[in-house]
């Protein structure tokens, strides 16, 4: 993973980054096999290695596959990566005091999830726990999620079907006598 | 050792900072959207590696099973992956459309290109 | 990509098996790993698939422009039509016990019920966001 990340961040082949994007994806999702969440690898496996690898590249076949070189001066990558170092070594300094790995005393088992494991297959019927807790007790969650989707889909269509319906009037002013 | 049963959170840091550092160095909008994948990705394992129980398995009930880990961050995080994927579908269409407007998806040759109306 | 033979004959003999597969994820999500979402995103690659394949306006007549987007809009009111009808009969909103007289039985069939209702939605978001790039000329 880290050798894809450094690829990614050095690349400036757009869809070699766009690829290894996808590479990386699977990756994360061979880790949260590993980490017991196989809903969650399944669907990173599906969404983040196959759909979001071909939303990307259909964007890149709109654009440009190509990175232009930075015309920054070296003292802005250095100060960037001032903060980004900064900022890492907060984060690992405030991860001292979380619970270790897989500790099951950790605050975070605390609350609800016992319950949910407890009495979720009696109460509703379903052993997969995950989608117990997704469709039923979290239903109401889970109804703004699809809504957020529903919002993005009606999004992306409106950012295209606009400019389409937007452009007729002033295509003779420009915009649309380069279309290949 | 103590400090070592933490690698999980250093990871996860490593991850987070890369995506974050492209993200603000980077002034191309398809690598940004790249880098906030990254950046997003790392937050997610951040969530199920809470949500790990040493000697656990996934949290589908079956016979002679004790321990399961967290399905809470299981949850939150199925979701979460999908919004993303349809989070960033706007990003790209945005900046396919701005590619149209401007001809150019730099953050630098962006900047000033604005008609002045 | 339609001129290769072999990528032609592949992808119609897998479409078939990512969509059994897709239902079976739909349908088995509460037994095993799956759900909506999941097989929301594989129905969609099914015919992102097709697309990639036999062109994006081939694909289009396969799901017209208005079965996606109705899909889009169905599957949130399967859901949320799956609430006012727990709250017509009785119950609170979502509470998917008071859809039978079992509550277990009523939670079983109001969580199939809302999983469909999201895999139908993810599925089609998904397929309206790939035919909008993928329809999409190049400019500048």
């Amino acid at each position: 993973m880290a050798a894809t990340i450094f690829m990614v961040v050095r690349l400036r082949n757009l869809f070699a980054v766009v690829m290894l994007g996808g590479i990386y994806s699977l990756l994360a999702a061979a880790l949260l096999v590993v980490l017991d969440a196989v809903d969650v690898a399944f669907t990173e496996a599906a969404v983040g290695a196959g759909i979001s690898t071909v939303l990307a590249l259909g964007a890149l076949s709109l654009t440009t596959s190509q990175e232009k070189e930075p015309s920054r001066r070296p003292l802005y990558t250095l100060a960037v990566l001032f903060v980004v170092s900064v900022t890492g070594a907060a984060l690992i300094f405030g991860s001292l005091d979380m619970p270790l790995f897989g500790d099951p005393a950790a605050p975070i088992h605390g609350h609800v999830a016992d319950t949910y494991l407890a009495e979720g297959q009696a109460a509703t019927g379903v052993p997969n726990i995950v989608t117990a807790v997704l469709a039923s007790y979290r239903g109401f969650d889970t109804l703004g999620e699809v809504m957020v989707i529903f919002t993005a889909g009606i999004g992306v269509l409106l950012a295209f079907a606009s400019a389409q319906a937007g452009r007729k009037p002033d295509d003779e002013v420009g915009g649309g006598e380069d279309d290949e | 050792m103590e400090a070592f049963g933490l690698y999980n959170y250093w990871i996860v840091i490593f991850l987070m900072m890369s995506g974050f550092y492209v993200v603000i160095a980077r002034g191309n909008l398809v690598k940004k959207l790249v880098g906030l994948n990254i950046f997003q990705a790392s937050v997610f394992v951040f969530y199920i590696s809470m949500g790990k129980v040493a000697g656990g398995t996934a949290p589908i009930i079956a016979e002679g099973v004790e321990t399961y880990s967290n399905p809470l961050p299981h949850v939150l995080i199925l979701t979460a992956i999908v919004v993303g994927v349809a989070t960033t579908a706007l990003g790209l269409s945005l900046v396919v459309r701005i590619n149209e407007e401007y001809g150019t998806v730099e953050e630098e040759e962006l900047a000033g290109k604005d008609p002045a109306e | 990509m339609s001129h290769h033979l072999v990528v032609r004959v592949i992808a119609k003999f897998l479409i078939p098996f990512i969509m059994l597969f897709g239902l079976y994820v739909q349908f088995h999500g509460d037994f095993g790993p799956g759900g909506g979402f999941q097989a929301g995103v594989i129905f969609a690659s099914a015919f992102i698939l097709y697309a990639l394949v036999f062109g994006v306006e081939t694909a289009r007549k396969v799901v017209p422009d208005w079965v996606v987007r109705t899909g889009i809009a169905l599957g949130g009111l399967i859901f949320g039509g799956t609430g006012i009808v727990s709250l017509l009969k009785g119950g609170n909103y979502l509470d998917y016990s008071a859809l039978k007289a079992d509550p277990v039985a009523g939670q079983h069939i109001g969580i199939l019920v809302i999983e469909l209702g999201v895999g139908i939605t993810v599925a089609s978001v998904m397929t309206a966001i790939f035919f909008a790039f993928a329809g999409r000329q190049r400019k500048g």
